[in-house]
This record gives C-alpha cells, sequence and structure tokens, in this order.
C-alpha cells in the first residue's frame, strides 16, 4: 500500500485531497462549491471518510449516488489491501461478486441506431467511439469490480480496479474472500485477466482447448455473425415515429399502458 | 433441540475419528468418484469429482459449465425489453422473480417506478414464483434421501400455483411478464380469490411435509449435524438465501434492502436457524414457503387499484450509467450489474446469480465428510444448474 508508484501518484493525491473536502462541503454547505452538485449521503459519504483514513491514498477516486450505492476507485498495487481493510475493519463480511469490463467499444456489427452494418461495408465508414469509462472513472481498457457488503450496517459498495490494457494483471482476493476463487477463475477465463497468488486459476466453464476470451468486445459472437441484429426489426422508425408528444398528451392510462404494452412486447 | 444436535455432532466426529484410525492401520488406498454429469442430486448438469479416502472424501471438485449459455455475452447485443426473454432461463424453477431484479436495475438508470399496483403484482408473482420453486426443493430433499413420496407430493401441489401463474402470464415457468415501467397486463377476473385459496392448499401441503420429513427419524439422522456452515464462512462465500439464514445470520434483502417491491407494506417475519446443518437449511425453506402463503394473502387483500404501466418512451433507450439492483429470490441473492451507455442494448451486464455462490463453498464443506453425506449437502445447499452455469 505505501509503496510509492510513480504514475498514480499524482492523481492520488489530487482524489485525497478532494474527497474530504466533498464531504465537508456536502455536510457544511451544499451550494458552498459549485462542483458538488449532488445531495449529501451521511452514510456514504461518511464511509468514504473512513476508507480514506484506514487506506490512505490508495483511494483514486469515488461516486456516489446519494441513497442508493456507492462505487469507489482503487489504486491497482494496493487492490488487496483495501479489500482486507474493508472486510477485517469496515466490516464488509458478505462477498457479493467479482469481474470485469472491457471498456473498448464492440468493433463488431452494426449498432441498433447505425442505418449500415459496419460488418458488412468494412469498418473504415464509420469510426469507433472513444473509450469511455463509467462512475469512478478509469485508465485502462479493462477495469475489475467486485461488490461486497456490510449486511449488519445494511451498505453495499462497489470497487473498481484499473489491470491494464494488453496483459491485465492484479492480485487476488482469495486471501481474503474465500468466495472470490471461482469469481476470479470466472473472470480469468472470460476476459484473460490474470489473478497473481490464486490458488487454482484454471478454466472453469469453457472446455480446456477453448481459444480467447469470449467476454472481451474483440471477440466476436458468431450467432451475430451469421444474421446480424435481428432486434433491429423490433426499434424501426415506425410511421407513428415523430409523434411521441402525442403519445404522452394521450393522458388515458388504460391506452398507454396497452400501447406501450405492445411496444415492449 | 440443541442437545441433541450436539450429541449426535459428537457421535459423528467421534466414528469420523474411528474411521481415521482405521485408515492408519490399513493403510487405505484412496481413489476418485466421479459424480455426474448426470445425477439426481444435481438440478441439472453438474459433475463432482471427489478424491475418497475409504468413505470419506478429502476433496471435492465441482466441475460445471454442461450449461454454460454465455448469457453476459448475449444480453449484450439484445435491447432491454429483449432481455427479460432471456435470463427467464436462469433459473427455471422460479423464473418470474429472474425478471424482477434486471428490470428494477434498469428503472433506476431511467429514473422511473413502476405505479403502486404493478408493484403489488409484481411481489405477488414473485412470492408465487417462490412457492413453486422450494415447494420442489422440499419434496426433492426428501427423494435425495430416500423418501419418494414427498417429491410426487411436491410435484402435485406445485401445480396449484403454477395455475395460479398461467393464468395470469401465460407461461407455466417462463412468464416474461415484467416490463420496464410496469407488467404486461393486469389480473384476470377472479384471479385474487382462486390464489387465496391455492394458498390454503400450499399450507397444507407445508403441514404434510412437516410431518412427513421433518418427523421423519430417518431424515433427521442423515440431515442433523450433516454440512454444518459457520456464518463468517458463510458470509465470506457470498452465501445468501436460506443457506445464510439457517446460519444464524438475520438478514432478508426483501426486508433490508427493499427496491421497488412491496415487502414494506405487509406483515411478515425473517425466519432463521442457529444450527446451520442440512437439517436447519431445509426447516428455514419450509417456514419460508408457508410464511410466503400468508405474505401472498395479505398482498391479495390490499392490491390497490390504478394504473399497471408508467409513462415510458416507446424505444427504451437507458441513460448511461451504472446500476446493482438484487432482490431476494427463491435461491438466495440474485442481482444484475448493469452498465449502459445510453444505447438501445446494454454495455455489460454482470448476473450474480445465487447458486454460483452457493456452490462455490462447496470444495470447502465436502472435505472430510462421507459419501452418503455428499448428497445431503448438495440437495440442502439446492442450486439450479441454469443459476450457476448462466
Amino acid at each position: 500500500m505505501s509503496s510509492t508508484d510513480e504514475t498514480p501518484g499524482a492523481e492520488v493525491e489530487l482524489a485525497a485531497d478532494a474527497a474530504p473536502a466533498e464531504t465537508e462541503a456536502a455536510a457544511a454547505a451544499p451550494a458552498a462549491e459549485p462542483e458538488v452538485v449532488r445531495e449529501p449521503d451521511e452514510l456514504r459519504d461518511g464511509l468514504i471518510q473512513r476508507l480514506t483514513e484506514l487506506v490512505g491514498d490508495a483511494v483514486v477516486e469515488t461516486h456516489v449516488l446519494p441513497g442508493k450505492d456507492l462505487w469507489v476507485r482503487i489504486r491497482p498495487d494496493a487492490w488487496a489491501t483495501v479489500a482486507h481493510s474493508i472486510r477485517f475493519t469496515m466490516g464488509a463480511r458478505y462477498f457479493g461478486f467479482l469481474s470485469a469490463i472491457d471498456w473498448m467499444p464492440s468493433p463488431f456489427g452494426r449498432s441498433m441506431d447505425s442505418d449500415v452494418d459496419r460488418r458488412v461495408h468494412g469498418f473504415e465508414d464509420k469510426p469507433l467511439p472513444a473509450q469511455t469509462t463509467g462512475y469512478a472513472g478509469g485508465d485502462t481498457r479493462f477495469q475489475v469490480f467486485a461488490r461486497v457488503a456490510n449486511i449488519k450496517e445494511g451498505w453495499g459498495i462497489t470497487l473498481k480496479v484499473d489491470v491494464g490494457d494488453e496483459s491485465p494483471t492484479i492480485e487476488t482476493w482469495t486471501k481474503v474472500y474465500a468466495g472470490a476463487d471461482w469469481h476470479e477463475r470466472e473472470t480469468y477465463e472470460m476476459f484473460g485477466i490474470n489473478f497473481e497468488g490464486h490458488p487454482g486459476l484454471r478454466k472453469i466453464y469453457l472446455p480446456g482447448d477453448f481459444e480467447g476470451n469470449p467476454l472481451r468486445k474483440d471477440f466476436p459472437l458468431l450467432a451475430r455473425m451469421v444474421k446480424p441484429w435481428p432486434g433491429i426489426v423490433d426499434v424501426e422508425p415506425m410511421p407513428s415515429t415523430g409523434d411521441d408528444e402525442d403519445d404522452e398528451a394521450a393522458g388515458d392510462t388504460a391506452d398507454s399502458t396497452a400501447e406501450s404494452a405492445e411496444g415492449t412486447s | 433441540m440443541t442437545a441433541i444436535s450436539d450429541r449426535q455432532k459428537l457421535a459423528y466426529i467421534a466414528a469420523q475419528a474411528a474411521d481415521a484410525r482405521v485408515n492408519v492401520e490399513l493403510e487405505t488406498e484412496g481413489m476418485i468418484l466421479n459424480m455426474g454429469p448426470q445425477h439426481p442430486v444435481t438440478h441439472g448438469t453438474l459433475r463432482i469429482v471427489a478424491r475418497l479416502d475409504g468413505e470419506q472424501v478429502i476433496s471435492a471438485d465441482p466441475v460445471m459449465g454442461y450449461m454454460h449459455r454465455g448469457y453476459e455475452k448475449l444480453v449484450e447485443v439484445r435491447t432491454y425489453p429483449q432481455v427479460t426473454t432471456l435470463i427467464n432461463r436462469i433459473d427455471w424453477l422460479g423464473s418470474f422473480a429472474n425478471e424482477v431484479p434486471f428490470i428494477l436495475a434498469a428503472e433506476q438508470l431511467m429514473e422511473i417506478e413502476a405505479p403502486p399496483r404493478a408493484q403489488w403484482i409484481r411481489t405477488i408473482l414473485f412470492e408465487l414464483s417462490r412457492i413453486s420453486n422450494i415447494t420442489l426443493f422440499l419434496g426433492d430433499m426428501a427423494a435425495q434421501l430416500g423418501a419418494l413420496t414427498p417429491l410426487f407430493f411436491a410435484f402435485r401441489d406445485r401445480e396449484f400455483v403454477l395455475n395460479q401463474i398461467e393464468a395470469v402470464t401465460g407461461g407455466r415457468f417462463h412468464p416474461n411478464f415484467d416490463r420496464i415501467g410496469g407488467i404486461k397486463d393486469d389480473l384476470p377476473k377472479g384471479w385474487l380469490a382462486e390464489t387465496k385459496s391455492a394458498m390454503v392448499k400450499m399450507r397444507s401441503f407445508c403441514d404434510e411435509m412437516e410431518l412427513l420429513v421433518l418427523g421423519s427419524e430417518i431424515f433427521e439422522a442423515r440431515a442433523r449435524g450433516v454440512g454444518v456452515i459457520p456464518a463468517d464462512v458463510g458470509l465470506q462465500y457470498g452465501l445468501s438465501g436460506a443457506n445464510i439464514r439457517a446460519s444464524g445470520v438475520d438478514w432478508d434483502i426483501r426486508r433490508d434492502n427493499n427496491i421497488g417491491l412491496a415487502y414494506d407494506q405487509i406483515d411478515w417475519k425473517v425466519w432463521t436457524h442457529t444450527d446451520g446443518d442440512s437439517f436447519a437449511r431445509f426447516w428455514v425453506r419450509l417456514q419460508e414457503v408457508r410464511e410466503a402463503t400468508h405474505m401472498v394473502d395479505q398482498l391479495c387483500d390490499g392490491l390497490p387499484k390504478g394504473p399497471i404501466m408508467a409513462k415510458v418512451p416507446r424505444i427504451i433507450k437507458v441513460p448511461a450509467g451504472e446500476a446493482y439492483v438484487a432482490t431476494e429470490n427463491p435461491l438466495g441473492e440474485m442481482g444484475y450489474y448493469i452498465v449502459s451507455k445510453g444505447d438501445l442494448t446494454p454495455f455489460r451486464v454482470r448476473i450474480r446469480t445465487a447458486s454460483f455462490n452457493n456452490v462455490s463453498i462447496a470444495p470447502w464443506i465436502l472435505r472430510g465428510v462421507y459419501v452418503p453425506d455428499i448428497v445431503t449437502i448438495l440437495a440442502s445447499l439446492y442450486f439450479i444448474l441454469g443459476d450457476i452455469d448462466r
């Protein structure tokens, strides 16, 4: 945890500074800083504060949905240490799940919105959208995320960590949460993420000679290569599209119910 | 109750120790026992590779993937309304319950809420799924231990509930009835009264099972003290539902983290047991079925009037964001972690199923037990293969 890593160092300082400031501002006066637009959430702000006190600059970024949920991004080299603190000091004894996200935009098929199938017309006609990340940010293509909960105090927390682009690697959680064993095996085979120190990192679902990592975005879904996007039929612009206002204006509940049921079935 | 259980535990430990001594004296050779992929206890195709020393298991390794369908990849190329058809097939015995957390997560991202009547009907169907699902468990667990009669009772009485589900949704097992913003249709005429009479039948089924199974000495001898899970180990492995409540953890998502369902408006109780063994898991599930019938009664009585669908756009695009919503499904905590980029399809969906975590404790809990106890323990953990493999 205390090992100094040069690259994330600068950000970490920023984040460590920002997190207490944010909580103070939220507690004192919500309107003081224009950056803090969300409502204060005592429980989750308190959790961030406790976590920051425990693990210091290992907390890179946080995101709170007031009254609902909490996301925290952890510095990669502190991944297992933070899990240890969260389980033994903060009491999150319940292990929910662990998995990964591939943030690369899918290069296959046409998206539901586009007019042409990019697989048929070649990849060049529409450039891939830029890679974006979700709550609590991220710098790399692959992110591992896990959810743990303290069932006594009734909160859950989603922890995220950047694991790299080319040969993603991260420390194992199995020494902290024994249940992470199978989840890490699944993530290993589906995303090709290597978990250092895992006692038996091998395939869990797929046959032993299977090649590739199916949940990576650049792994083609063969069913879609044969017959692209059957779903497009349901969402083609209907003759009535454009008068959405009419739909909304039609206040009769029975009508709108029937229509929306139709539209979704 | 505890006195008997302690005595039996001691007897079990003594027997194990005696067996170990015999093994040391006779220098028995180990063997590998392969259970499955087709085995009556596995509710699908799960294989257990157990290394044995005499009658005892040294290590057991579950092998799965015979039914892996890749739902997490498939939902990435389907629109949100299409996804519910797929995820119905995860836990096929309680399929309506599979749809609800996904819909709730999507609703959380879209910041819409289903009208009260839709929430109540969802809750009724959710509990009916629970009853039909666990009813089968009650019969099945007894069947694993050699009593075949309860299984036929379970199949017979489950029909009352399935008929009610079919009357609303049109499907016995795959309703595909939940929609973003509400539900597909309203209840048919006279359904509430029929459901309440079905609940009366299910309560008498529970009484019957209590006499038949819990009152059986053979069942007690085979289930008491077998497969004890301490609370802390269970939590570490992410056990949920009746499995963790049987270990004395008073935790139920329906009560403690209820999102978008009507559980907070009715009067009910969370059942726990302190023993943590196979018997306790059976007992807790039996109580839960009976509790669920009372819940359905209350829900039928207090069903509010009003619309069943909120205002939702014709073409559903979910705003960018992330959401995790879990519900207390028949098998335990089931949740969907949705990552949306504002498209018609989800960018990534992580399906957190109860059985995957519940079975991941198997290597730990099967170490050192006798061969016949493998069947008891696996049956009492209660998993559905579709729920493990997804």
